[in-house]
């Protein structure tokens, strides 16, 4: 097996990400305001809120696609800056809609492209190869094939094996089902809950969908406007929501029942 | 196993790398080596006919000479002869007043040389022919009209004047002819000095400048009209030569002085018209015993043209490694947006807005580039500058913003996402780039004939210059098949350098 990086330390209490008090503008327009979370270790954490919220944002702060303005970002109990984003970015998963995959490699390129970039040793990287293909359940006769070849459902199983080779502590995912249809999208957030779990994988997965939230997260953190408006489970918030946006954020999403 | 592509790419541009500047250390020897006395001669048949008649001159004297022809007009040679790349040129005591020492007091011979002797360069005594400018109209037409002298066109502004750039431009030309002459015609053309007369011939325009020994006076039958008010100054031809010449190649080209007159010259022009060649006309000249230029009209020809057409390859393909060496890192810059990005894609832009042919005349002049090869390469190599810059630039730009995002999120270092990600996703617009700056180039450089760097625009220049359609065609049709063939060929590169992921 590779080695698993720090996973040892997972029993650790501390969180593996905290962000505190971090605000991101862009132009006028706050993003992100004072928000403050902590992402638990081998829980997986969703964002959920309406286009705009600050959710993406939040995400593209963690893996250093963007600097906040304010704030601190903890990674592993060390502040995130200019000179360890690298190796923060080494061991976080990024998945985004469609995969992200490069068109001009196939699939194995694409998944094996940071491993090569950092020499590891061939072999170890083929058996890794052959049990992330299982675990995600992606026929290893399609890995020769380019994103072009492959359907949305595959290019999006391909780029979560690109994410999940080096063995990452942390898996963000940013809407990676939402241009799925709802067949493919339903039977890949069944194997995305069981990769999870049997890896103990810390994620953090931003979408608009609240079923989808509330099947995959440990805990929901609802954002509206840059801001967190609260965080729990599904229940917490529909019991006891802490404003009127929550209450009409959950029950605008329609289930088949009420109509 | 394959290794990305990083490694491949790098090794093709260290290779063209190399090849460039193999094959530059080539031409730049190949431009030096010669200790032969280079003669240039100007853009007509006259010129041509007495650059030839000089390398006969020199080499019966046991010197080796070699004729470059056809470099253009009076001061690309006048540059070059200062210069050095060329030790002798015929010119005419009109062209050398008017022209090249301008505020001269006196039109005295002996003047004018003592001039010259302070730029290091030396005259012979006249050769013997007055070849004076004249305003030239069909016999037919003048008679109609009853035009006998320049003065008699004061009553026809309706006629059509079709006059070759050089005599628009000229200080003895067009512009105080019209003053001394009160002309003031209601269209006045600038036309090549070949073309003007198929256009006269065809009735396009009714008069035209032409040189009192010009063959095509009687070939086409036409008549010059007097110059009554004397305004034209006299164009007695001479030879200039550096003053460092070998002594023993100035006695051999003194020879020549007072030994052509105006009949001869006529008569040698006339001759090299019809016989499509210059060496032909000069042989004429030294009687026709000695036939130093024997005709073999099927070897000749498929000789000439392999070397006008390795020349022609070699000014495009040099300079297209040049653009594409110099172009790929500038638009990468470029893609970057900014004041830099601004200002490299503006000074590509500029640079192609400059006309190929002034672009060529301004290189000329400056020390390193003069009349060479390398001139005509520089020119090239700046023109296909912006295809590869802009569309290596717009190429990098249009890869996806979540792809980008997706390449650093994954942690690849800024040269690898350059090298593994962006730049082989760019492939297809880099390449059409490439590929457009290659046909360019090829049609581009038939202009180089003009400063005497060779090519496929030998045969069109001089084809130009004799009025003569098949010679025309024999650079025409190999440079259309070089260019189809070109683009061929990149039709081709793309399936090989662009990754098959993205001809999907």
């Amino acid at each position: 097996m590779l080695p698993r990086g720090r996973r040892g330390r997972g029993y650790e209490m501390n969180p593996l990400v905290e962000l505190s008090q971090v605000s991101k503008t862009f132009g006028d327009a706050a993003a992100v305001h004072e928000v403050s979370l902590s992402i638990e270790r081998g829980k997986t954490t969703v964002l959920i809120g309406p286009s705009g919220c600050g959710k993406s944002t939040l995400l593209r702060l963690i893996v250093g696609l963007l600097q906040a303005d304010q704030g601190e970002i903890n990674f592993d109990g060390v502040p995130l800056g200019p000179e360890n984003v690298d190796n923060v970015r080494r061991r976080v998963g990024y998945v985004i809609q469609e995969g992200g995959l490069f068109p001009h490699l196939t699939a194995r390129e694409n998944i094996l492209l940071m491993a090569r970039h950092l020499g590891r040793v061939e072999n170890t990287m083929f058996s890794r190869l052959s049990e992330l293909a299982t675990l995600t359940r992606f026929p290893e006769a399609l890995l020769e094939r380019y994103p072009v070849e492959l359907s949305g459902g595959q290019r999006q199983r391909v780029g979560l094996m690109r994410a999940l080779m080096l063995s990452p502590e942390l898996l963000l995912l940013d809407e990676p089902l939402g241009a799925l249809d709802p067949l493919v999208r339903a039977a890949l957030q069944t194997d995305l809950k069981e990769i999870f779990a049997r890896l103990n994988q810390t994620a953090l997965l931003v979408t608009h969908d609240l079923a989808e939230a509330a099947y995959l997260g440990d805990t929901i953190v609802l954002m509206h406007g840059g801001r967190i408006v609260q965080q729990g489970l599904l229940n917490d918030l529909q019991q006891n929501p802490a404003s009127a946006f929550v209450t009409e954020f959950i029950n605008a999403q329609r289930t088949l029942a009420a109509i | 196993m394959k290794t990305g592509r990083d490694p491949r790419i790098r090794e093709w541009i260290r290779r063209a790398l190399v090849c460039s500047c193999f094959a530059g250390f080539l031409i730049h020897s190949s431009v030096f080596a010669a200790e032969q006395v280079q003669i240039g001669s100007k853009k007509f048949t006259e010129s041509y006919v007495l650059g030839e008649i000089v390398k006969r001159q020199l080499n019966d004297a046991g010197i080796s000479a070699e004729h470059r022809q056809g470099m253009g007009g009076t001061i690309i040679l006048w540059q070059a002869l200062r210069g050095g790349q060329i030790d002798a040129y015929p010119e005419y005591t009109g062209t050398i007043v008017q022209e090249i020492l301008r505020d001269i007091d006196s039109a005295h011979l002996d003047l004018v040389a003592a001039e010259l002797g302070k730029a290091g360069i030396g005259m012979s005594k006249p050769l013997g022919f007055n070849n004076t400018y004249a305003l030239v109209m069909r016999r037919k037409r003048a008679a109609d009209l009853g035009i006998h002298a320049i003065s008699d066109l004061q009553n026809h502004p309706e006629l059509k004047f079709g006059l070759t750039h050089e005599f628009l431009d000229r200080q003895d030309g067009w512009q105080p002819l019209a003053v001394a002459y009160r002309l003031s015609p209601q269209y006045v053309a600038g036309i090549d000095h070949a073309l003007g007369y198929d256009a006269l011939k065809t009735g396009q325009i009714d008069v035209k400048d032409a040189y009192s020994t010009d063959a095509k006076i009687a070939q086409y039958d036409l008549t010059v009209l007097e110059d009554d008010r004397k305004f034209f100054p006299r164009y007695d031809a001479v030879l200039l030569y550096r003053l460092s010449l070998d002594g023993k190649a100035v006695v051999a080209l003194r020879e020549l002085e007072g030994e052509i007159n105006e009949t001869t010259m006529t008569r040698l022009n006339a001759e090299a018209e019809r016989t499509k060649d210059y060496g032909e006309a000069a042989s004429l000249f030294f009687g026709s015993t000695s036939g130093a230029t024997p005709k073999v009209f099927g070897e000749g020809f498929w000789r000439k043209l392999s070397r006008w057409t390795t020349r022609h390859l070699e000014l495009a393909g040099l300079s297209l490694l040049l653009s594409i060496v110099v172009g790929i890192p500038l638009g990468i810059w470029a893609s970057r947006g900014g004041v830099l990005g601004h200002v490299i894609l503006g000074g590509a832009g500029v640079v192609q807005t400059i006309p190929s042919l002034a672009l060529l005349a301004l290189l000329v002049p400056l020390p390193f580039f003069g009349i060479s090869v390398r001139t005509a390469i520089t020119a090239l190599f700046l023109y296909g500058l912006l295809p590869i810059v802009r569309n290596t630039a717009a190429g990098l730009q249009d890869v996806p913003k979540p792809l980008r995002d997706s390449a650093v999120a994954l942690g690849l270092s800024s040269r690898a996402r350059l090298w593994q990600i962006y730049l082989p996703m760019a492939s297809r617009p880099i390449l059409a780039g490439i590929k457009t700056s290659a046909v360019i180039n090829i049609g581009t450089a038939t202009l180089a004939a003009l400063i005497g760097a060779g090519g496929l625009g030998e045969p069109i220049l001089s084809g130009l210059n004799l009025n003569d359609h098949g010679t025309i065609l024999q650079g025409a049709i190999p440079a259309a098949i070089l260019a189809l063939l070109v683009q061929w060929f990149f039709d081709l590169l793309d399936r090989v350098l662009i990754p098959k992921g993205l001809r999907l």
